[in-house]
């Protein structure tokens, strides 16, 4: 056991100055009352700007930190700047709305903080209890942050419903992990990877399927998708752009953490549940998306669906299908980001509009807005030559090689099924009557709109220093 | 008759189990949904610390105590939110919270 001495508290300086910074900024805000909202909500920003930069400087190291708990490789790098970058457009994306709105507190940036470090021990974590101990910081906030209109039925029912799932799926999560502790003997993903070899007991299995089920929940898989689209409804719009950008890909990341880093010599045993669950969750993202007429309903099932494709690179198990992981996962950003920013510009007077009807036209009144979304939609269908395309590509040629040939035709099946209700909205906004213009967007929302589509349109022009990262940062795990 | 780790787990289990049908069978009311929540973490520390006592290997038992400190938060943010969604609809029987379908 290594002493707590020489354990190098470096590694994990983009983690500290986070949640150091959530704590002061929960003094101030709570010292100085309703006057500090907008600095604590700049500051926020400020501190995630910070954590960005000292991610971006840290060298990437192989060695665990904090007697093996803690892990800064490649991987963990690649996916910290991700969820750093979709805490701090959510926020970006936030501080209007919730203005107009009249639920403004200086609570949410400090939430939205917490939760941001709760990701990044998860994508850091290297045993199962700073992955449990990372997962619940980072829902507990989420919890909060769902109900965090709370004179709103709606928002209120949305904390509620999400409190209830996440905390059944949590528990699932942890009486598989202690199954894994108890057969295994130990909670460290590489000394797990070291026991576990050749034919697994029926115990470790139960625990990895009761883990898969708890990271299925947490990811909106099917068949525990069942909270996703009712919160996505419910919760205020820039919670729900947060909700279906940052921690999907800190969720994503603790999967490939868990499966690839403590179970890769019995792939065969896992392989199973994930190639299962990415079928469903492809074909009920495509399928229920199609009659929805509310358009964060929609947003919903996008993510249930593109989360099955994410799942096929996981699938895969090799350093291709992890790759085709992180860039699915990076690309999805951009491309979600970008859509909910349109979306929380659909304003009219003091009213948020959240229907897809009255976007119709909207390609008359407001061309660059309607042309953004339609790109974001387009790319998220999967059609040449926007970022989509491609990150769909990486997964089904990572299975094609992987001799997952089912799984590959079966995603390209769904996602041409899915292309229909993404493309019935930019029918609606390009033929439809026009109805009365939007108002303006407010700053924040445009910064992040011209940035996710700039990366979504021009993404094909230099895909190289994506790519070529990810693959860097895929093979730190093998 | 030795009580040795199968009958722990078997607790455990059944504990685990009680828990999760709690949650999907009951009708009535969220307080209970929070009660099951507790039933099945305290299934797990049972599970922890039974393995812990049989492998001798202590991580089992902090493992166990951060799963209690994680408990009690989870219970304070479950009442919190069923506090405001008491205060919007005035009542918290579970047939109530459907005010998205689904």
């Amino acid at each position: 056991m290594q002493s707590f001495a020489a354990s190098s508290f470096g590694l994990a300086t983009p983690e500290i100055i986070v949640a150091v910074g959530a704590l002061v900024l929960l003094m101030v805000g709570a010292f100085s009352g309703r006057r500090a909202t907008n600095i604590v909500g700049t500051g926020a920003f400020v501190v995630l700007l910070l954590a960005l930069i000292a991610v971006a400087f840290l060298p990437p190291s192989k060695n665990a930190i904090l007697g093996g708990a803690f892990i800064a490789d490649g991987f963990a790098k690649y996916m910290k700047v991700l969820v750093l970058i979709g805490s701090a457009a959510a926020l970006a994306l936030s501080s209007d709305y919730m203005e107009r709105e009249g639920f403004i507190r200086f609570e949410f940036p400090v939430l939205i903080l917490l939760s941001t470090v709760g990701m990044m021990m998860m994508v850091s974590a290297n045993d199962l209890i700073s992955l449990y101990l990372g997962l619940e910081l980072q829902s507990l906030a989420a919890y909060v942050v769902a109900a965090i209109h709370r004179d709103d039925a709606r928002s209120t029912e949305a904390g509620l419903k999400y409190f209830v799932l996440g905390a059944l799926s949590s528990g699932m999560l942890l009486y598989g992990a202690s199954l894994i502790y108890g057969f295994t003997g130990t909670v460290s993903f590489p000394a797990i990877a070291e026991v576990v070899r050749g034919e697994a007991a029926i115990g470790l299995i139960l625990g990895i399927v009761f883990v898969a089920a708890g990271v299925c929940f947490k990811i909106s898989a099917v068949p525990f998708h069942m909270w996703t689209p009712d919160v996505y409804e419910g919760a205020p719009t820039p919670v729900t752009a947060f909700f279906a950008s940052a921690p999907k890909v800190a969720a994503m990341a603790m999967a490939v953490r868990v499966f690839v880093g403590a179970f890769p010599e019995i792939i065969h045993s896992w392989q199973q549940i994930i190639v299962f669950v990415a079928i469903l969750s492809m074909a009920l993202g495509s399928f229920a998306a199609i009659g929805q007429r509310n358009i964060k309903r929609l947003m919903a099932y996008s993510s249930i669906g593109n989360v099955g494709y994410a799942l096929i690179g996981l699938a895969a198990g090799t350093p291709e299908g992890i790759q085709g992981v992180i860039v699915y996962m990076a690309i999805y950003l951009a491309m979600t980001l970008g859509a909910f920013a349109v979306i929380i510009g659909m304003r009219r007077g003091d009213r948020y509009l959240e229907t897809i009807d009255e976007l119709a036209g909207a390609a008359t009144t407001h061309p660059w807005r309607a042309f953004a979304l339609a790109m974001m939609l387009f790319s998220l269908a999967g059609i040449p030559p926007l970022a989509g395309f491609f990150s769909k590509f990486y997964v089904f040629a990572a299975a094609v090689q992987a001799g997952l040939y089912t799984l590959a035709v079966i995603g390209v099946v769904t996602s041409v099924i899915g292309a229909y209700y993404y493309i019935r909205v930019v029918k609606v906004m390009y033929f439809d009557e026009p109805r009365p213009a939007f108002e303006r967007m407010a700053p924040g929302a445009e910064a992040v709109l011209i940035a996710c589509s700039v990366v979504v349109t021009l993404f094909w022009i230099v895909p190289a220093p994506l790519v070529n990262s990810a693959a860097a940062a895929a093979r730190s795990l093998f | 008759m030795t009580i040795g780790l199968g009958h722990f787990l078997t607790v455990a289990a059944i504990l685990f189990t009680i828990g999760v049908l709690g949650i999907f069978i009951n009708r009535k009311n969220v307080i209970v949904i929070l009660m099951s929540v507790e039933l099945i973490l305290l299934a797990v520390n049972i599970n922890l610390v039974a393995f812990s006592s049989h492998l001798n290997d202590v991580v089992g038992q902090v493992f166990a105590l951060f799963v209690l400190t994680v408990a009690a938060a989870e219970a304070a943010i479950g009442l919190a939110i069923l506090v405001t969604f008491y205060r919007n609809r005035g009542s918290i029987a579970v047939e109530d919270i459907n005010m998205m379908r689904g």
